[in-house]
């Protein structure tokens, strides 16, 4: 241990310094005890870090070509097609919220889901491979950022919009805004078995036009019910070139905005009773309908709130507007009897009845500045996201929360700063029936003076927090720079609920199916077949260190099918795919079959290759790929 | 031509005489018996294993060799012994994991018939099975020394790794490999057989030794 010494003297590092190092360090070899699924934001991906070394495992990718795993490049390319808005190629994404797929209001680790807000698009990745299988283009809106979200069983993915635009974001001047222009929120029905968003059980319910935003599903006490904040309930339409109020202006103008609060087991009846109307092909629960089946409640809530967090046994929501100092943490109990009462203090313009706003609030608390977001321990504590303070509050929860913690009900018990311009936080499984507690990460914005200057773009900074002791002891333990994209949210969850596969369980296998793929190319049956109408199908495997074919003749023109099957059984013995020209990259990972479709528009002669560094013999695994000119 | 199957088959026991010394006639016969269990047994149970341990295969290789198959992670060791010119080893001892079974079962009837022979043609029919384990440890050395030193002198890393011959039992190398070989359960209980064969051999001859002595004094007198 003196050497421990002496290195933290030559260093300058603290007796902190070295708990915290300790807290995190894991030695090779070791593993993780949680991942963090983090949204990438502009990337497009899902980032996969683990915890408590704060080390990056993986991306995924998602909305976004990525050539690594050839996504967008020979693979994939079919999914990211079903995500194109009007068809119109769109190869990057705005990714949010990850949802990880639960099952009684508890991560099940099979799944996980996520928004892209610039198309308001979703994506289902499979947490067997790891690999995005689904895209949807909501056909309604072109924002979203109240998704996603799941139900406590993953029955459905809430997709909440954002901006709103008229149905189908067709033209419309902004003069007819509050005629034409539509808020609303899809339910994408989950399909458990197949793995994928059942396009035809699904529905939206029309909303008025205010921007939602962030949701979260009720469970437990809440179960059926969902909630969605929103912004500019002004209406505001800007128009700062004309000397108007710009939106940030005008749609914070008022002191409270609308929480929304959603019956959706009753929508759900109401959808399968046919009430809907078809709207761009979809069918969309009205916003008078939803108002006549008594679906859809607001309540006042303070102004340009964020995170709208519903507590793990369900009994309270709680909210924070980042203007306003205070955690607003509503009572589902006081809900539901204002809702059977109809206590409303009146109905706003579109008439939907507001709660009164008194009946259904349970307490507020003075956190600091511009509260964010809320995650919560498994003791009675709850965390809160300060984005003007930098800081994240920890607070303490009342009700039969109250007595796990030693400080008194609803009080500020601490804040420790964070730099800077914290966003969301996540605290492991701290948005489940049962969080965890142990760690929470601030995705805080902003890093400035905290890592070498990379330029004047700037990483994030994700900083762990240690949360396993009491009171005021909630020290920042570890800073990870985020140099891609922009990690809006992240999910933690305790690793080992995760079950990955290590290689595809057979060879031959489509990860796309998650089956055999009986067009799979099998060893022995290596060939080059000119079909009668003038197509050609490759049938190839790849194992170290060969291609097979190694010569592919084709001609001008040809319309080409290039079946690879990688037959090794081997963990980690991928194999790449990449073909010069021709803007083809695949990851072929053991067990993978692909099929690569192009036409062989160039003629030459094309060193293909195994962009992975498989074997002492990489360089040497290729063919040539010879276009004969017509 | 009866006479010929006697003199093969020997003196028979009076029922008289083995009910007064069953211990002396029932041995032999029980102790053939559980040889022959022995050894169907290990017709089920795997007769070698070999491990291959390297930095990039933390778990090490595994295969397994039955008397009629080979199993594990062979096509992963055929895709490293590709490099340094190695054939399949799918190639190797095809005849001797065809019959092998087959040779098993032989082996099982003639210790049958050994329980029937009380002349020293029932050595004949027990030393084949007793030097089983053996002749399988001797086979498997010579295949794996024919492959070791038959390597394609073409091969991707002929000249870093050289003919060689691959350890059939115990620690032995190749390049990054640590290769521990072992006997399986079916090798040892086949050589468990071995033992308990040469102790039946043993009450074999003190049991009919002296009928056939007798019965030879009683030919010489009649003669």
């Amino acid at each position: 241990m003196r050497d421990v010494e002496a290195i933290a003297k030559d260093r300058g590092l603290t007796n902190a310094d070295l708990i915290a190092a300790a807290k995190t360090y894991l030695p090779s070899g070791e593993k993780d005890d949680y991942l963090m699924f983090a949204s990438g934001g502009h990337a497009g991906q899902i980032f996969v870090v683990g915890l408590p070394s704060m080390r990056l495992l993986r991306s995924i990718a998602v909305f976004t070509p990525e050539p690594w795993q050839g996504w967008g490049y020979g693979v994939g390319n079919e999914i990211l097609k079903e995500g194109f808005p009007n068809g119109k190629s769109n190869l990057w994404g705005d990714t949010h919220h990850p949802a990880l797929s639960e099952t009684k209001g508890d991560y099940d680790g099979q799944f996980v889901f996520i928004n892209d807000k610039i198309n308001a698009r979703v994506a289902v990745i499979d947490l067997r491979d790891w690999e995005t299988k689904q895209i949807v283009k909501n056909p309604l809106t072109l924002s979203d950022h109240g998704g996603t979200f799941v139900t406590p069983n993953t029955d459905y993915i809430i997709e909440g919009g954002q901006y709103a635009v008229p149905w189908g974001s067709e033209y419309a001047p902004i003069s007819d805004y509050k005629e034409k222009y539509k808020g609303s929120v899809t339910l994408w029905k989950f399909d458990r078995n197949r793995g994928r968003i059942d396009k035809d059980q699904s529905f939206a319910i029309e909303l008025p036009p205010y921007w939602q935003d962030l949701s979260d599903a009720g469970k437990l006490a809440s179960d059926g019910y969902f909630f969605m904040n929103s912004l500019n309930t002004e209406l505001a339409t800007g128009g700062i070139q004309d000397k108007k109020p710009p939106f940030e202006a005008g749609a914070s103008r008022n002191a409270t905005d609308f929480l929304h609060i959603i019956d959706w087991k009753k929508a759900e009846q109401v959808f399968k009773a046919g009430k809907v109307e078809q709207i761009k092909g979809f069918p969309v629960i009205t916003l008078e309908t939803a108002l006549a089946e008594g679906l859809l409640h607001v309540t006042p809530e303070p102004r340009s709130p964020h995170g709208v967090d519903v507590a793990p046994k369900g009994d309270f929501i709680v909210i924070s507007g980042k203007l306003d100092p205070h955690v607003t943490i509503y009572s589902m109990d006081k809900i539901k009897k204002a809702i059977a009462d109809k206590t409303f203090s009146g109905t706003d313009e579109f008439g939907v009845p507001i709660l009164d706003f008194d009946s259904v609030v349970e307490a507020r608390i003075e956190v600091g500045l511009g509260p964010l977001h809320t995650q919560f321990g498994p003791d009675g504590y709850a965390y809160t996201s300060l984005y003007l303070d930098s800081a994240v509050a920890r607070w303490t929860m009342g009700g039969s929360y109250g007595s796990g913690t030693p400080e008194p009900d609803w009080t500020l018990v601490h804040k420790t700063p964070v730099h800077y311009n914290v966003g969301h936080i996540a605290v492991a499984e701290g948005d489940t029936v049962s969080p965890d507690g142990n760690y929470l990460v601030a995705l805080n914005k902003w890093s400035v003076d905290r890592f070498y200057p990379t330029g004047p773009l700037l990483p994030q900074n994700l900083q762990l927090v240690d949360i396993s002791d009491d009171g005021t002891k909630m020290p920042v333990i570890y800073d990870m720079p985020m140099g891609v994209g922009e990690p809006h949210y992240a999910q933690i969850v305790k690793a080992d609920k995760l079950d990955p596969w290590t290689t595809y369980p057979e060879v031959g296998w489509d990860p796309h199916d998650q089956n055999i793929n009986p067009m799979a190319t099998k060893p022995k049956m290596e060939r080059v077949q000119r079909n009668d109408d003038g197509t050609v199908d490759i049938f190839m495997t790849a194992i170290r260190s060969h291609f097979n074919p190694e010569h592919v003749y084709l001609k001008q023109g040809d319309v080409v099918r290039w079946h690879i099957t990688n037959t090794e059984r081997a963990v980690d013995a991928t194999h790449g795919f990449a073909v010069p020209m021709y803007n083809i990259t695949a990851s072929l990972e053991p067990g993978e079959a692909v099929t690569i479709e192009f036409v062989a528009d160039t003629p030459g002669t094309f060193p293909f290759y195994c962009s992975e560094f498989c074997s002492a013999l990489h360089l040497e695994m290729m063919g040539y790929l010879m276009v004969e000119p017509e | 031509m009866a006479s010929y199957l006697d003199r093969i088959l020997g003196p028979r026991v009076h029922p008289l005489e083995a009910s007064e010394h069953s211990m002396r006639y029932g041995a032999p016969g029980f102790i053939l018996l559980t040889a022959r269990v022995l050894l169907l047994v290990s017709l089920f149970l795997p007769y070698w294993h070999m491990e291959l341990q390297a930095p990039q295969y933390p778990d090490g290789l595994h295969m397994t060799a039955h008397l009629n198959a080979l199993s594990g992670d062979v096509a992963e060791i055929d895709g490293l012994n590709h490099y340094i010119g190695m054939r399949s080893l799918y190639e190797a001892a095809e005849i001797e994991r065809t019959v092998g079974v087959f040779v098993m079962i032989a082996f099982v009837v003639m210790l049958e018939l050994a329980a029937y022979i009380h002349t020293r043609w029932a050595v004949i029919m027990v030393v084949p099975v007793v030097f089983f384990p053996v002749v399988f440890l001797l086979d498997l050395h010579l295949w794996m020394k024919h492959f070791g030193l038959n390597l394609d002198p073409h091969a991707p890393l002929s000249n870093a790794v050289k003919p060689f011959v691959p350890t059939a039992m115990g620690k032995g190398g190749i390049g990054q490999f640590v290769t521990i070989a072992t006997p399986g359960a079916g090798l040892i209980l086949a050589s468990v057989a071995s033992f308990v064969l040469i102790l039946a051999l043993f009450f074999h001859r003190r049991a009919y030794l002296p009928l056939i002595k007798q019965q030879k004094r009683i030919d010489s007198v009649s003669a």
